[in-house]
């Protein structure tokens, strides 16, 4: 394989992997904060355990989070030389920041957090954990701040050879990071609620004496999801309006819409045929599109054919369509498993405003099996926004193949590739066998003694 | 002075507080399965960093950060020259931050001691790699007109940058030997106390087989002269002076001195390099320097405020979190991890 495909697939495999749980640990953080904030407030052991359980739980994931995420920064300097070169003057400094402002909170705070317990007084102990949480998000934003620039580079000239930056300012307020900002943290929230969920009704339908937790706990977490679902539905439909104009071609292949229409009709089911740029089969809602984009009935969306002439004109002859079948259905999939969430957050707030937690329904189990829909969701997502963009790696400036590094065999990209994937899978072993091991055990008092009836918040027992 | 000297400063600071940091946690993570004999020995061991190695590791975090945001060409280069030592550092840091928070959370023996080991491997490899690395990039690696290596894997083993990795380890173990000695109590800390005496010599001896091997391999002469001044002279001091505070159970000031022997070292390190940032041994033309390899003004200010602004304050919560966490660790103490 050539070093470009095997580049990407690295790129994805590594980031990909890496977003399985950054989502949990942005969404759980503001969560536990919370439950430990009733417990401060509150004094009731039942938050005490709360925190303990749930926050056990943070930190299995977090711990993936972290370590999976420095393999993102070298990256780009690793396997994308050229790439760093042309546009490491904007690129590498929301990197920097992202570094000096949130890693250093994140991880000075969790120590504390973690074994602070016995030498700072519970405000400290409080107030570290929300600033893990708002340094986690922190360090979402600037990490967008950086892939809003790839999407839609602003604030730039092309000087001495490469993008170097004029206007920080600009880079920051990039118009595409506060759709994807409040995405991003939205499907955190998502995430982290239905995670709660499902474990909670593990718990809830089985005997055992803690309810009364994993009722609040659930409780909790339709806050939270109606919260991040209704948030994530609305931040999407902004982004996807937004898109129609900064990179209609991502749009164009999200609704495999070969010809510019006007109206433009929503695509409920296509087959297409990609070699040829047309429909063999098709469903579409007429002016569906046109009133989603732009709120009206009416109005032209363009299609794939019609850009890909409009983009030979501006930058030469090539291949300027993304792969129509990956977007078209990582679309579907994210926005199908959006609604389902909707309105499985719906039940939930059923559930949990009656008595029905207590006696949970046969149904009401179900829950367990929905942890894994936020994930696809954004899983799907992330597919959708960096396939889209291709043949770009920067929107309009730079193509994919021309940011490899040049100096790297295509066996040593494939060698790293395999040892990747080979560790990040037997860690997936491990980290799944602790989650499920912990979640299951659920609230069992703890074997280690706790000094004096103290009710210590150790994360932690023997 | 310019803005490119002050971020090669600044890059020097980061790298050095990630040395002097995360050095004795390395130290820490490779005593682990020399000093400790049981599984509550090892968990103290860990729990003296429980606290610090994650904030540590950020120095380095921040360091390569700030190597793309002021000199991306530096990064660029580096970290596609140095690609298969990078991918097994990548590694090593991988398994040793995972080992650490999931050690404790399973009571069978076997998997304990699956992540000790990750943990002792965590911590050896990367001040070995580094220590490669950094040798490398002071010696002269074959760069081309445009940047970019031409040398494969095999170009970056030479004698002189393992004799640099192996200086590396063997500073991080004597550090985190010095570490445990005064952070814990009983037999770990006399046995701490063991290892610091014994690893004090060689640490000795392959700073003394480094520095020869400086002369040898770099442009030292040429940059600082025959008689290279205060800094590396004082380096070499203080490490004689670890030695003797260790011996006289001055914990404290043996520690202070081991970091000394890091700082100084570091400095003369970046004060050889200056103003280049990777020698090329192809032709001196082609070297990065402060000046080919650096981002535009406007960046260079712009991070300049961010970091004048955000330097300081990391510098004291991360201060105040290692006051928290002083005074040692004992057999009472609540383990977490």
């Amino acid at each position: 394989m050539d070093p470009v495909t095997l580049a990407r697939a690295q790129f994805g495999v590594t980031t990909i992997y890496h977003f399985f749980f950054v989502p949990l640990t942005l969404g759980l953080s503001f969560i536990v904060a919370l439950m430990e904030t009733l417990y401060v407030r509150t004094g009731q052991d039942v938050y005490r355990r709360m925190t303990k359980f749930w926050g056990k739980l943070f930190l299995i994931n977090f711990a993936m989070g972290v370590v999976t995420g420095i393999v993102q920064e070298f990256q780009f300097g690793m396997n994308w030389s050229e790439y760093s070169r042309y546009v490491g003057d904007i690129f590498g400094a929301p990197l920097a920041i992202e570094a000096l402002l949130a890693f250093f909170l994140e991880s000075t705070f969790l120590g504390i957090w973690i074994f602070g317990r016995d030498r700072v007084n519970k405000y400290v102990h409080l107030a570290s954990i929300w600033i893990v949480a708002l340094a986690a998000n922190l360090s979402a934003f600037w990490i967008l701040v950086a892939n809003s620039w790839m999407q839609e580079p602003v604030g730039y000239v092309i000087r001495n050879g490469r993008a170097e930056m004029v206007d920080f300012a600009a880079v920051v307020f990039n118009p595409n990071i506060w759709t994807q900002f409040p995405h991003v943290i939205s499907s955190g929230l998502t995430t982290a609620a239905f995670f709660v969920l499902g474990i909670s009704v593990y718990h809830l339908a089985r005997p055992g004496d803690a309810k009364d937790l994993y009722r609040r706990s659930f409780q909790i977490a339709v806050v939270f999801g109606i919260l991040g679902t209704v948030g994530v539905i609305m931040t999407g439909h902004s982004q996807m309006q937004h898109m129609v104009n900064s990179q209609p071609m991502k749009v164009a292949a999200a609704e495999a819409l070969w010809n510019t229409e006007d109206p433009a009709g929503l695509s409920l089911f296509t087959i297409g045929d990609t070699k040829n740029r047309q429909d063999v089969f098709a469903i579409r809602i007429p002016g569906m599109l046109s009133l989603l984009a732009m709120d009206q009935l009416y109005g032209e969306v363009q299609g794939i054919n019609n850009l890909q002439a409009e983009y030979e004109q501006t930058y030469g002859p090539g291949d300027y369509v993304p792969p129509v079948f990956i977007t078209y259905w990582s679309f579907r999939a994210m926005v199908g498993a959006g609604f389902v969430m909707l309105a499985a957050l719906a039940y939930a707030l059923l559930l949990s405003l009656g008595e029905q937690l207590e006696n949970l329904p046969r149904f009401g189990k179900v829950f367990l099996w929905l942890i894994p829909l936020p994930y696809l969701a954004n899983t799907a997502g992330w597919l959708l926004t960096e396939m889209g963009r291709v043949p770009w790696i920067v929107f309009g400036l730079m193509t994919i193949a021309s940011g490899i590094s040049i100096n790297v065999p295509a066996w040593s990209i494939g060698l790293t590739l395999m040892g990747y994937t080979l560790i990040y899978g037997a860690l997936m072993v491990a980290n799944v066998y602790l989650l499920a091991k912990y979640a299951r055990q659920g609230d069992a008092p703890p074997a280690a003694v706790e000094p004096e009836g103290v009710p210590a918040l150790y994360l932690v027992g023997d | 002075m310019d803005l490119n000297s002050l971020w090669f400063v600044l890059i020097a600071v980061l790298y050095t507080g990630f040395f002097i940091l995360e050095g004795f946690d390395f130290g820490v993570g490779i005593l682990l399965p020399i000093l400790g004999k049981d599984d509550k020995t090892r968990r103290m061991m860990i729990n003296t960093i429980g606290p610090h190695w994650d904030g540590n590791e950020v120095w380095l975090l921040a360091a390569g950060g700030a190597t793309f945001a002021a000199f991306p060409e530096w990064y660029a280069t580096m970290f596609s020259a140095f690609y298969l030592p990078l991918f097994l550092l990548l590694l090593a840091l991988i398994v040793r931050g995972v080992a650490f928070e999931f050690r404790s959370k399973d009571q069978n023996p076997q998997w304990r001691s699956l992540w000790d080991w990750c943990i002792f491997t965590g911590s050896l490899v990367p001040p070995l790699l580094l220590g490669v690395a950094f040798a490398n990039l002071v010696r002269g690696i074959p760069i081309n007109e445009n940047m970019t290596y031409t040398g494969g894997f095999f170009n970056l083993l030479n004698p002189y940058a393992l004799v640099i990795g192996l200086m590396a380890v063997a500073v991080c173990v004597l550090h985190g030997a010095i570490f445990l000695e005064g952070k814990t109590s009983g037999e770990l800390r006399a046995a701490s106390h063991k290892a610091a005496v014994r690893a004090w010599p060689i640490a000795l001896l392959l700073v003394i087989t480094a520095a020869i091997g400086t002369y040898l391999s770099t442009d030292i002469v040429t940059q600082l002269g025959v008689n290279p001044g205060m800094i590396p002279l004082a380096g070499l001091a203080t490490l004689a002076l670890a030695g003797y505070f260790v011996r006289k159970n001055k914990t404290g000031w043996a520690f202070l001195m081991t970091s000394g022997t890091i700082l100084l070292t570091l400095a003369t390190y970046f004060l050889i390099m200056y103003p280049n940032v990777i020698v090329s041994s192809t032709d001196p033309a082609y070297n990065l320097t402060i000046y080919n390899a650096s981002s535009s003004p406007y960046t260079l200010q712009v991070m300049t405020v961010v970091a004048l602004i955000f330097v300081p304050i990391v510098l004291l919560y991360q201060g105040w979190s290692f006051w928290v966490f002083r005074g040692r660790i004992t057999e009472e103490s609540h383990l977490e991890y």
